[in-house]
């Protein structure tokens, strides 16, 4: 039997069908948050206070990447031994807004160009014996 | 109105991994500031402090703690704690109780201890607080660096070498500077041959974290005219305004900007020395000597276009040219900047305008930059804080 799955961060992004973030929309100024965000629009020509979930996209282009080449402090749960890690700083084109997060394993940073497409997928962050946590990374398309 | 205030003293502990309390470190830059101003401690009427996180209670009550140290003489207190731009905040509180008239002559002081290596968050499980969050998923300081530098490589063309001159430039000031805690020199093969930490940046691309302290004493310009100090450098600007929504880049901590959909994208580091330079009333040509928040050597780059030294992308042309070294046009981190002090998060901003002041006064030594008369600092932190403070003769 397959270790159970959980999200490293819950309710960040689906777990079911095709992965994707999960963020807020302001449905007065239509103004996208990421994560999701109950209290009021932080658009200060805006200022109301009704928010709807809504799924973000699931690709966009490359704004920046980089790579952490040294084990990250607490709370990050590493490996034994730890492997380094691309990042990228994906644009989301429909949201007008720029997503954060670590690539997918086994892709390194001279692979990947500015401008590049980008896709969500779920990896795992860490694992115990019965769970593994699920974190969204990003891959070249 | 007049907005300036006098400059009557200026005081550092050396900048380092000295393993003692802080307050131990802000009452050495505390003295040093006092002195060179000429001051008796018990004449200063308001005492500013810039808050530590990582030294207990006093270093959240910085000013109370300082003002204790030196012999609690009466004088109101204040701490402020805005990150890197904690210094510039308790300067903008001094400036303010001057310039109402509620005091004549303050202390202005940070000082910082430093765990070693990477600067972690505080304990305990806390998703809602994106600093937990963005070290959970492995996110660093050295990661938003790093995204910074590899973006100016694509938009703009500047190379690793590029990014290398900045550190060689910088080390190369800082030699002689008795308060900088690396004097060493280095070569762009030396840079190269350091570790990869956050690629395209190695290990000497990005600033360390130091224990040190800086302290400033400041008056109003009547006060300093009275005590023979007519010609004392002023403070012309204190920016320390907030960011403005939306933010058109990845900031520290944050795992996502703001969605520019409803409102135009601004980039907040250029709105910090704007200001300044409104609040100044002068523009970028006016400016002699800077100095910058090189947390990384490629964001010495992003300030060049911040500050307005050049247009977008074109940096790399003047740290290529020599024009922002001791000798050229426009010297920039003269005190050799982080990449010669490491940071000390509350002493940092406060030894910047430390540095402005003694090069004003032409009392800099080696690094001197000639003939400077208008000098402006620029810094930003975590939580949309940031400053830029200019300073003239
Ligand atoms: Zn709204």
């Amino acid at each position: 039997m397959g270790k159970s799955k959980v999200a490293a961060l819950p309710g960040w992004f689906s777990l079911d069908g095709e992965p994707h973030l999960i963020g807020s929309r302001c449905t007065a100024c239509g103004t996208y948050y990421f994560p999701v965000r109950t209290m009021a629009c932080r658009n200060p020509a805006c200022g109301k206070d009704d928010l709807e979930q809504v799924p973000l996209s699931r690709t966009g282009k490359l704004w920046s990447f980089t790579d952490a080449c040294y084990q990250p402090p607490e709370p990050f749960v590493a490996p034994e031994p730890f492997v380094p890690f691309a990042i990228a700083a994906v644009e989301l084109e429909h949201e007008r807004m720029t997503v954060l997060g670590q690539v997918t394993g086994g892709i390194e940073v001279s692979q990947l160009r500015l401008g590049m497409t980008m896709e969500i997928v779920l990896e795992p962050l860490f694992a115990d014996e019965a769970t593994e946590s699920l974190i969204w990374k990003w891959r070249p398309v | 109105m007049n907005t300036e205030i006098a400059i009557l003293g200026v005081g550092m502990h050396p900048w380092g991994k000295w393993g003692k309390n802080f307050v131990e470190y802000g009452l050495v830059a505390a003295r040093a500031a006092l002195a060179d101003a000429g001051i008796d401690w018990r004449k200063v009427q308001f005492v500013s402090g810039a808050a530590t996180i990582r030294c207990g209670y006093p270093g959240y009550v910085a000013g109370a703690t300082f003002a204790q140290a030196l012999g609690w003489q009466g004088a109101q207190v204040n701490t402020s704690y805005a990150a890197c731009a904690s210094g510039s905040q308790a300067l903008a509180a001094a400036r303010s109780k001057i310039l109402s008239g509620e005091c004549e002559v303050a202390l202005v002081i940070g000082a910082d201890t430093t765990p070693k290596g990477f600067l972690a968050p505080q304990k305990g499980e806390r998703p809602d607080d994106p600093d937990w969050v963005r070290f959970r998923v492995g996110i660093t300081n050295p990661t938003y660096f790093g995204l910074y530098a590899r973006r100016r490589m694509g938009l703009y063309g500047d190379t690793q070498e590029d990014f290398a001159r900045v550190k060689v430039k910088n080390a190369n000031h800082g030699f002689g500077n008795p308060n900088a805690r690396y004097r060493k020199r280095f070569s762009i093969d030396e840079v190269a041959a350091s570790a990869m930490v956050a690629n395209p940046l190695r290990l000497m691309d990005i600033c360390a974290t130091s224990d040190g302290a800086a302290a400033l004493i400041v008056s109003s310009l009547d006060f300093a005219r009275r005590h023979g100090r007519g010609d004392a450098v002023r403070i012309a600007a204190i920016s320390t305004v907030a960011p403005t929504f939306a933010s058109e880049i990845l900031e520290m901590p944050d795992l996502a900007t703001d969605s520019a959909v409803a409102a135009e994208a601004h980039r907040f580091r250029s709105a910090l020395p704007r200001k300044a330079y409104e609040e100044a009333g002068i523009g970028p040509a006016d400016v002699d000597v800077a100095e910058v928040y090189d947390l990384s050597t490629a964001l010495e780059l992003d300030w060049y276009e911040d500050l307005q030294f050049c247009p977008r992308g074109e940096a790399a042309r003047l740290v290529r040219e020599g024009v922002t070294s001791l000798g050229g046009r426009l010297p920039v981190n003269p005190s050799g900047g982080l990449a010669c002090f490491g940071e000390a998060v509350p002493a940092q901003a406060l030894a910047q305008v430390c540095e402005l002041a003694w090069q004003l006064r032409g009392a800099a030594g080696e690094r001197q930059v000639d003939g400077a008369k208008v000098g402006i600092t620029a810094n930003q932190g975590l939580f949309g804080h940031g400053s830029s403070v200019i300073v003239k003769k």
